[in-house]
């Protein structure tokens, strides 16, 4: 029993034995971790929605569901459509510069592919509230005399405008973000799918 | 009969020896307070929650589609569901209000400074494991809050830049909170959080007998003891304390009792009237607030609006909410005071404690309310708040200097 300790020998198979346990733990783990993703039901849940819009009147707007999400459709009238020109000054965002919040079709000052349909997601930027609708105008809106029509969000106080816009000093970082969307015919639109996909 | 059967189990579990070491042979100080029952019900409390927590999952149903038609069943159908409901419901803020009290003792009689640093620590993890139990357990009722407040927590984890989004998705487990939300809060509710809880639980009271309890002239009993070894100014825990607490879960069974019977929703305090109607994904709550016990983070958060800085005023807002948390763990190390209890401090700690503790009701009403509204004096909501943030971190920050600058009274050989 008085064998020599081989210290070199002890502390390399202590090493292997630890680095095979941890790379095991982490085989083991990884699916775990996995499986709490969105399962392949909650991705089939992503598909695509056709919306008719035919009935839509000038300023009237329609919310729909996409991907457990508010979509709004607002037909915006002449004065409304007037109305995003003045504000450049008020928005933090005015020209779309931030990328990632519309699609490169709809990177234009009404921020849509034509120009009266406006196709926005309603949940607020900041903290993923539903903002209501403001239409009215000045005072009556509860916001000031110079408001011109939008979205407030009654979490937080953010405002936007009526293409979707984030005003300055409101703690919604970003413009609403528009999603892919397209036209199937005058009437009928495809929310989830690009224009450009959607043509080809 | 009874000796035998006791020395056959002392003989292979250390039955005696741990009744003897942790109840009739454990001195604990004998000048405790008022202060010193809520430890013991916050414990009272936690038992209380697993157990009306496992009558009602023989009822719930954790489905988006049955969940809030489930509740209501539990309140209207159920033998006695509704008691048990409210015990559960009420419990969970009864668990703050505690837990609030207990910490608040801790920070009046020095019991996080040495050598209880380890006692705090846990005690903090058990704080923080507290607040995702009842945020986890918030969303179980499907109600419209429930849904909405959800919605806004996990949304935090979304500023996180680079990676945020990513990991929102991962902790709903779908694009939205959803049915597959849902059914995960459960489990975190029911196995994970509760389990966590218990085992911090026992590493707490394994670190407290270790050391033994402060009490609030914050000196060491230990430095005087008698002949056989006993603290000259300890008495047993059992059966004084035993006796003394089972007053306080009197006391405090009366007052809960009350509420549960009388006033369950406490006028919107303790369960939310947006939260009576079912979730809509289409429709949010005129005013999202968590409940009074999240509500003074939640204040920090939204005090921080301040669009100039780097990475914007979410991301930092977030990041404030997280380390006024995190500064809790540093309690210990920052108070470099020479003496532990309010006693014997000077007047900065005892004002800067004051101050604390009054901003923290400040911070946890603003929370309640709307930022851009003014409800209290002068300034509107989300001033105030800010002000409260500068206050909350002022506390903590500067202690190393105020507690070192403070002019100590002398601290007693034995207590009074």
């Amino acid at each position: 029993m008085t064998q020599q300790v081989n210290k070199r020998r002890r502390r390399l198979l202590t090493t292997l034995t630890t680095g095979v346990g941890l790379v095991g733990t982490g085989t083991l783990v990884a699916p775990f971790v996995a499986s709490m993703q969105p399962s392949a039901r909650a991705r089939a849940a992503g598909a695509p929605v056709e919306v008719d819009i035919s009935k839509l009147l000038l300023g009237q707007m329609l919310t729909v569901e996409w991907r457990g999400k508010p979509v709004w459709i607002l037909r915006r009238s002449e004065r409304m459509l007037q109305g995003l020109a003045e504000l450049a000054g008020k928005l933090a965002d005015p020209d779309s510069e931030v990328l990632a919040q519309q699609p490169s079709y709809a990177k234009n000052p009404y921020r849509s592919i034509q120009p009266e349909l406006l196709v926005v997601l309603g949940v607020c930027t900041h903290l993923g509230c539903a903002p209501s609708r403001k239409f009215e105008i000045g005072a009556a809106s509860g916001l000031g005399d110079d408001w011109v029509g939008g979205f407030f969000c009654p979490c937080h106080g953010s405002t936007f405008d009526l293409a979707g816009r984030v005003y300055k000093g409101v703690p919604a970082p970003t413009n609403l973000p528009v999603p892919p969307y397209s036209f199937l015919s005058d009437s009928r639109i495809l929310i989830g799918v690009d224009q450009e996909e959607a043509s080809a | 009969m009874m000796q035998s059967l006791l020395h056959w189990i002392d003989e292979r579990f250390p039955l005696t020896k741990v009744w003897q070491e942790h109840m009739a042979q454990y001195y604990a100080p004998k000048n405790f307070n008022f202060w010193y029952y809520f430890g013991s019900l916050a414990l009272l409390v936690l038992v209380l929650q697993i157990v009306t927590g496992i009558l009602l999952t023989m009822h719930y149903k954790p489905d988006s589609t049955l969940a809030f038609a489930s509740v209501e069943y539990i309140m209207r159908d159920v033998p006695g569901g509704w008691f048990i409901r409210y015990l559960h419901s009420v419990g969970s803020s009864m668990f703050f209000v505690t837990v609030y009290l207990h910490m608040f003792r801790g920070l009046m009689y020095g019991s996080h400074r040495e050598p209880r640093e380890l006692i705090w620590l846990i005690g903090v993890v058990i704080y923080v494991a507290l607040m995702a139990e009842a945020f986890f357990g918030y969303l179980l009722p499907w109600g419209n809050m429930s849904y909405w407040g959800a919605q806004v927590i996990v949304s935090l984890f979304g500023a996180i830049p680079g990676i945020g989004e990513a990991l929102a998705e991962w902790i709903r487990g779908d694009f939205v909170i959803s049915d597959a939300t849902l059914n995960r809060f459960f489990a975190f509710h029911v196995i994970l959080l509760p389990l966590l809880l218990a085992a911090l639980v026992y590493l707490h009271i394994v670190a407290l007998h270790k050391v033994g309890s402060n009490n609030p002239d914050g000196i060491e009993i230990k430095k005087n003891k008698d002949k056989d070894g006993k603290p000259l100014d300890g008495i047993p825990f059992h059966p004084y304390y035993t006796v003394k607490d089972v007053f306080g879960v009197a006391v405090f069974m009366m007052v809960y009792l009350a509420i549960v019977f009388f006033v369950p929703e406490l006028d919107g305090w303790f369960l939310e009237k947006d939260n009576f109607q079912p979730a809509d994904i289409l429709q949010t709550p005129p005013e999202i607030v968590p409940l009074w016990y999240l509500t003074p983070y939640y204040s920090i958060l939204r005090a921080v609006t301040f669009e100039w800085l780097p990475g914007g005023a979410k991301l930092w807002g977030v990041m404030a909410m997280g380390f006024a948390i995190v500064l809790l763990f540093f309690l210990p190390w920052l108070d470099r005071s020479k003496v532990r209890s309010i006693r014997y401090r000077g007047w900065m700690y005892k004002t800067m404690l004051i101050l604390f503790a009054v901003n923290f009701v400040m911070l946890g009403y603003l929370g309640t309310v709307n930022p851009g509204h003014v409800d209290l004096i002068w300034f509107k909501n989300v001033t105030w708040a800010q002000i409260g943030l500068v206050v909350y971190f002022a506390f903590f920050l500067l202690m190393p200097i105020y507690t070192k600058l403070d002019r100590n009274k002398p601290e007693p050989d034995r207590v009074r």
